[in-house]
């Protein structure tokens, strides 16, 4: 038997049109789903001699924003991160900071920028009105002087002033112990350097009033060679020095200074040594360097932080830096900010986050708050120890104490003018 | 300014010994990168503006010999036979194809390479910055001279970097090749016409500056942290060096690194906030008072 097409519409036409019809149905809909995308623009260092540490930080966003969205994104909105290359340069993240908004529809930024981006995206999100957490800059007049604050950008990074108070109350209390009264200071001749170790200095001296700098050195950012420096210091015969260098600065000090045996003949205090980043590039990392701790997985010694390290590692297959804390730290912010507000609206999520305080891995107490008055970070594992060779690096950190931060800090802007 | 520092210093023999070595260590690496850029102006009549690269590259591959055999002598042999290797190949694919041409051309492909191999060393190491780590045998605690302190590792440097600097000084000098090299920079016309294959004397005139480069870099590594783009502010300082000591001058080269190292050695107690400065304006006060450099000749 032959089957014969019957005249009229066939059900093969029928299925197209159906199909069809659908299709230009649920096109609204598709369009509404693209829509709950929500676009989050980030300017971060991607190349150049901080790039480590920016990657560090797109890859810890994108570590807490796999979370975010698995499990339903922000008010149910997925996030779609938008990562640029400010390439370290402040016009540069300025530029993309304001292309990533106007152009790319960016509704937040991240501001994964060093001290001297974060300034200029600042004035971005002023002018935009953009909701902007800063994530690296830990330039404290970013957010305590109030010729800086916006109601809409936020810091969600450690701060220099907070960082001098607890290394210089672990400095002094070990100066007094070891009568440690002559001290050099070497770092790095830009803002963070100076502003650092003036901080340091201001508070080694407040709580240790014995102490004296016989020797400063300002190496240039970058420096390749710290040869003259290293005999600088030894010529002054130092009982201690300290020094804010970081990242491949501080590892080329270190080893310069190693073959010279400095380590042997003074007490070393370097704010940055804490980290994997150095940690674990330097090949003879020397005993008992005193260093504030940046981001290393057991401090604070809790199984919440350990447990982020090492996912960390097992999907970057390194360990995170300081400025993947700070980052993983803001996207938590967002989260809790958003469900707060029960809406993605960036007025509505400033107006949530400010004050806000959330549970997060690198607290102090397993908490961290976003300051209401100036909108910085505050709350956060903060402490001193002394290195060793292996992991765990810095088995021993003593915390810092967060009521003395306080007190101080409140002096510290006094003296600045700041309130 | 400490003038009080720089006179104590110059009165404390163990002062005096540790700011002259100091002084003398980073002269004797400049030295090494300057010579090759000077060797290779003098005879190519190019201003390699890529050469920093070579001293980077040095310094990796230093580095990854270390890394996988744990031997010190092959990584510093890695170093200088990868890059001599490297300058043959980026002479003849490319450099010789812009002899002649307008310097700003020249700058322009040098520049170019620069980013290039900075992208290379990127992709190859990764973008973070690498440390070699001092081998074993100078893990040792520094000597003391007069009171002075000088690592041992610093005297091999300095004295890996004077054998480089007698040996290429006799050899051009002396040595048949040598007189032929001279030869080439002076009239490359008549040496061609003499038969000789300038293309291969250019080539490995580049080859060697590019060795010499690397040497540095490699002699560096153990002490120095390793960075895309690491070659560059050597470069900078190589060229004030070269500028100094005379464009072309191998003699002029050494002297010009070492009056730099020990400007900088001593002037970071005098001066400690004008070091850099220093070095500038000793450079201004050489090429104002003498435009050809300390050792430089007059082009007729």
């Amino acid at each position: 038997m032959t089957r014969t097409r019957k005249p009229g519409v066939s059900r093969r036409s029928t299925l197209a049109l159906m199909g069809a019809g659908a299709v230009s149905f649920a096109a609204p809909w598709v369009a509404r789903a693209q829509a709950k995308t929500i676009k989050i623009g980030m300017p971060t260092i991607l190349s150049g001699r901080v790039a480590q540490l920016g990657t560090s930080s797109r890859n810890a966003v994108m570590l807490e924003v796999e979370k975010v969205n698995a499990a339903g994104g922000l008010a149910g909105r997925q996030i779609e991160m938008v990562i640029r290359d400010s390439k370290g340069q402040p016009q540069e993240a300025a530029r993309i900071a304001r292309e990533l908004v106007n152009t790319d529809g960016c509704e937040m930024l991240l501001d994964g920028e060093a001290s001297s981006g974060s300034f200029a995206v600042h004035e971005v999100a002023r002018d935009l009105g953009v909701l902007c957490i800063h994530t690296c800059s830990e330039a404290s007049s970013l957010t305590a002087d109030p010729k800086q604050h916006i109601p809409n950008a936020f810091r969600c990074v450690r701060q220099g002033i907070h960082d001098s108070i607890v290394g210089a109350g672990y400095a002094a209390g070990i100066a007094k112990a070891k009568g440690l009264k002559k001290w050099a200071t070497c770092s790095p001749d830009y803002a963070y350097g100076r502003d650092t170790t003036g901080e340091f200095v201001l508070y080694l001296k407040k709580f240790a009033p014995d102490v004296e700098i016989i020797s400063e050195s300002w190496p240039k950012l970058f420096q390749p060679d710290y040869t003259e420096v290293v005999t600088k210091i030894l010529q002054a015969k130092p009982q201690a020095l300290y020094s804010c260098l970081w990242g491949g600065d501080l590892t080329s000090y270190i080893d310069q200074a190693n073959i010279y045996a400095m380590f042997t003949q003074m007490e070393v205090f370097a704010v940055n040594m804490a980290d994997y980043t150095a940690l674990t590039v330097v090949k003879n990392l020397p005993k008992g360097i005193h260093s504030g701790d940046r981001y290393i997985k057991t401090f604070p010694p809790t199984p919440e932080n350990a447990a982020w390290g090492d996912a960390y590692k097992a999907k970057y297959n390194e360990y995170p830096t300081n400025w993947s804390w700070q980052n993983a730290t803001a996207v938590m912010f967002l989260n809790e900010a958003v469900k707060k507000a029960n809406s993605t609206d960036g007025k509505k999520v400033a107006e949530a986050l400010t004050g806000l305080t959330i549970k997060c891995p690198f607290g102090a107490d397993g908490t961290v708050t976003m300051r209401a008055d100036d909108h910085t970070l505050v709350g956060y594992a903060i402490g001193w120890g002394t290195t060793i060779p292996q992991e765990p690096y810095v088995p021993d950190v003593k915390a810092g104490d967060w009521k003395t931060i306080f007190e101080l800090e409140a002096e510290w802007k006094k003296s600045k003018g700041y309130t | 300014m400490d003038l009080d520092a720089l006179a104590s210093c110059l009165t404390s023999p163990a002062c005096l010994v540790t700011q002259t070595t100091s002084g003398l260590i980073i002269g004797m690496l400049l030295f090494l990168v300057a010579v090759g850029l000077t060797l290779i102006f003098g005879v190519l009549k190019v201003v390699n503006f890529s050469h920093g690269a070579f001293y980077m590259f040095g310094a990796y591959f230093a580095m990854t010999a270390y890394q996988l055999t744990g031997s010190f002598a092959l990584a510093i042999l890695s170093g200088a036979v990868g890059t001599a290797l490297l300058g043959l190949i980026f002479e003849r694919a490319f450099m010789s194809r812009v002899y002649g041409r307008d310097v700003l051309m020249q700058l322009l492909v040098c520049y170019a390479f620069v980013l290039i191999f900075d992208d290379v060393v990127r992709m190859i190491w990764g973008p973070e910055f690498r440390s070699m780590g001092m081998p074993a045998a100078f893990q040792v605690p520094p000597l003391f001279i007069a009171g002075g302190v000088v690592p041992p590792y610093y005297l091999l440097l300095i004295g890996v970097a004077l054998v480089a600097a007698v040996v290429l000084g006799l050899g051009l000098a002396r040595s048949r090749i040598g007189k032929v090299i001279r030869a080439a920079a002076h009239n490359p016309g008549m040496v061609s016409a003499l038969g000789i294959n300038t293309g291969l004397i250019y080539g490995g005139v580049f080859a060697l500056g590019g060795m010499l480069a690397g040497l540095a870099g490699a002699l560096a590594a153990p002490v120095r942290s390793l960075t895309p783009g690491m070659g560059f502010s050597v470069l900078i300082e190589s060229f004030i060096v070269t500028v100094i000591g005379g464009m072309g001058s191998i003699l002029g080269a050494l002297i010009g690194a070492l009056l730099i190292g020990l400007i900088r050695s001593f002037g970071s107690l005098g001066f400690p906030l004008f070091t850099e400065g220093l070095m500038y304006l000793f450079m201004v006060i050489v090429l104002v008072s003498r435009p050809t450099g300390l050792f430089g000749k007059e082009v007729a």
